[in-house]
């Protein structure tokens, strides 16, 4: 079994002046590559807590956690910057584009990090694009996007460095049912080309459609359901 | 309606931005502007400095005869005779006691009526060795200079400027016409271009009005004496020599030499009938202007500079907390705290490097008016341009480190939530 994501004994507390807030209390959990995870539980439970972990923002403070079989415990900071650009793609609740560059130099900028020369990340940024179904937009800034085409660039933007794994806290939160639909089917076909997705949502029936669903409450595992896990 | 409204508040949003920015750029633009504007006057002046040395001759020292002030005394009736100034042994001595002395030429004044038939000319009738030729180096335009030959046979042969003979031969006589000065009667055997006249400070040794004879000449025919005379007072003078120019071999041995000179006359002379002028000198003096001059508009330009640096980090703050989502969006997508760095940085110098164009631009302006409305040189080296581009882009990183680090230092995660 390969494993994207494996989390041992995963700790993390929140000093908040003389008392200590406890958002993660000792999480153990095994994620397949190619899985699709849904994140659910009541608010404050350490959803986004935990995909901060995940997503190498930030480190556990007790516990171990691999990403695709790297310990990231104690790396540096560089060392963290580095595993987010290779293995992660991010889709945020409110998109997460920056306003003064256009669609393709928002997709592109995983590929400037990478040290990709312009004309070749533009010409992935213009193909990842047309994937989102937003070939045509691409000279535009993100206001001039509706909010469902601005959360389709954020996503050929979490592809565009090829990562095993997409983070996407609440991806629909901020869009409409029709549109959120729309957002769904894209992640659902990224799924069955092979990507591993973790996905936080409130919304029951989203999390139906991944195929495992992880329950949280007051920083511990609560329960896991959905095809065996 | 709606997106009007947001398109119309971007425009001004950015707008706002660009005069943010000028404004912040100010200080930059004018502390660079008056580095090059520093530097060119300070280059003009010091090339006018040197340029008229080398006309002087940078090698030279002249000695002027000057009338002691103690000479009036109440007494206005009888006939007075001063004696006073350089001596002929003076010139003889210098050239025996000094081996760094190429040549010592020994120079004698008088006013005279020149006279070519019956045109004529108020001319400075300068009594020297031919070694003035060879010291006050000037085109020879017809005829011959002055030879050892004629010094030693004290003949009466002149030579003429170009400005002179252009008023005193305009019959078509040139070279071997007769020449009256005073009451002696001269054969002119050359004509010289002249540079005569003064710039600044510095008098060029010749004048347009000059005529050459040999010095031996001169005391022979007028002598020593000159008389100047008007109802009861008459009053002569004794003045052997007016100037003395002496050539170093060296220009390094010039300050030694001359302070040499100036002992030799101090201990021959009881007044101070006598004058020691060092054209090398003055370039120093013209470095120590230079020196108070850079040192004035040097702090004006790093009081600039320095206002300018805090304007722009101000303004770097300020952006950084405006994009503070941004720098957590980048960091999130893999960007390390190096190159959040390196991005803002580059915005920094780029806009003290706008800065600095915008300065160059000025300060290449002032030079000139400087110029128009002073007649004071200027002149703008490449090496000034580079300069002043090179302080705008150091101070854009000095002044956008501190940004910069702050940008860098943010949590990702804090930096993601932050609208
Ligand atoms: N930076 C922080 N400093 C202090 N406490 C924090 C911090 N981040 C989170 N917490 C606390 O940790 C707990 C878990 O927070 P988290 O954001 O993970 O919850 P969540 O499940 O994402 O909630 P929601 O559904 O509302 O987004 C909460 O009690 C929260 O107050
Ligand atoms: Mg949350």
């Amino acid at each position: 079994m390969e494993w994207a994501i494996e989390l041992e004994n995963v700790e993390r507390h929140y000093p908040m002046g003389n008392e200590v807030v406890h958002a993660l209390r000792g999480i153990n959990l095994r994620m397949e590559r190619g899985s699709f995870w849904a994140v659910m539980g009541p608010s404050g439970s350490g959803k986004s807590t935990l995909l901060n972990i995940l997503g190498c923002l930030d480190r556990p403070g007790r516990g171990r956690f691999l990403l695709a079989g790297h310990e990231t415990g104690r790396l540096p900071d560089d060392a963290l910057s580095a595993m987010r650009l290779k293995h992660l793609g991010f889709i945020f609740q409110s998109f997460h584009l920056i306003p003064q560059l256009t669609v393709a130099e928002n997709i592109a900028l995983p590929l400037h990090y990478l040290g990709w020369e312009a004309k070749k990340s533009f010409k992935r940024a213009a193909e990842l694009a047309e994937r989102v179904g937003l070939g045509d937009r691409l000279r535009h800034r993100p206001s001039e996007l509706s909010g469902g085409q601005q959360q389709r660039a954020a996503i050929a933007r979490a592809l565009a460095n090829d990562p095993q794994v997409l983070l996407a806290d609440e991806p629909t939160g901020n869009l409409d049912s029709a549109t959120g639909e729309q957002i769904m089917g894209l992640i659902e076909e990224l799924h069955r080309q092979g990507k591993t997705i973790i996905m936080v949502t409130h919304e029951p029936n989203l999390a139906a459609r991944a195929s495992l669903r992880l329950h949280l409450r007051d920083g511990l595992v609560e329960s896991i359901e959905g095809e065996k896990a | 309606m709606n997106l009007f409204r947001d398109l119309r508040l971007g425009l001004k949003n950015l707008m706002l931005h660009k005069l943010r920015s000028l404004l912040a750029i100010l200080g930059v633009v004018f502390g660079v502007a008056s580095v090059i504007a520093m530097l060119a006057i300070g280059e003009g002046a010091k090339g006018e400095v040197l340029e008229r040395i080398h006309r002087l001759g940078s090698r030279l020292i002249f000695m002027d005869t000057t009338k002691p002030a103690d000479g009036e005394r109440g007494d206005t009736t009888r006939a007075r005779m001063s004696v006073y100034g350089l001596k002929y042994s003076d010139a003889q001595r210098m050239s025996a006691s000094f081996a760094a002395l190429t040549r010592v030429v020994p120079v004698k004044f008088m006013r005279k009526t020149g006279r070519v038939l019956e045109r004529v000319l108020e001319v400075r009738a300068v009594g020297t060795t031919p070694g003035w030729f060879e010291l006050v180096k000037r085109p020879l335009l017809a005829g011959r200079a002055l030879s050892t030959l004629d010094e030693e046979q004290a003949a009466n042969v002149a030579v003429l400027t170009e400005q002179g003979a252009r008023r005193l031969l305009t019959g078509g006589e040139g070279v071997g016409s007769a020449l009256r000065i005073g009451t002696e009667v001269f054969t002119v055997t050359g004509i010289v271009q002249s540079a005569g006249g003064s710039k600044g400070d510095l008098k060029t040794p010749d004048q347009d009005t000059d005529a050459y004879i040999p010095l031996s000449s001169a005391r022979r025919r007028f002598g020593d004496i000159m008389s100047r005379g008007s109802g009861r007072t008459q009053d002569s003078e004794l003045v052997e020599l007016h100037q003395i120019i002496a050539e170093v071999d060296a220009e390094n041995n010039v300050e030694a030499v001359a302070a040499g000179l100036g002992h030799l006359l101090k201990t021959a002379h009881r007044d101070s009938d006598y004058e020691v002028r060092v054209p090398l000198a003055l370039l120093r003096q013209a470095e120590e202007t230079q020196r108070t001059f850079n040192i004035v508009l040097g702090s004006i330009a790093g009081v600039s500079l320095l206002v300018g640096g805090i304007g722009i980090m101000n303004i770097m703050l300020a952006s950084v907390t405006e994009r503070t989502r941004e720098i957590g969006i980048r960091r999130a997508i893999g960007a390390t705290r190096t190159q959040i760095v390196r991005q803002f940085l580059a915005e920094t110098v780029a806009l003290s490097g706008l800065g600095g164009i915008l300065g160059v631009g000025l300060g290449m302006l002032i030079p000139g008016l400087v110029t128009q409305f002073s007649k004071m040189p200027t002149q703008i080296t490449p090496g000034s341009v580079a300069l002043a581009f090179g302080i705008s882009a150091g101070v854009g990183i000095v002044f956008g480190l501190y940004p910069a680090a702050r940008a860098a230092a943010l949590d990702p995660i804090a930096a993601l939530r932050h609208d």
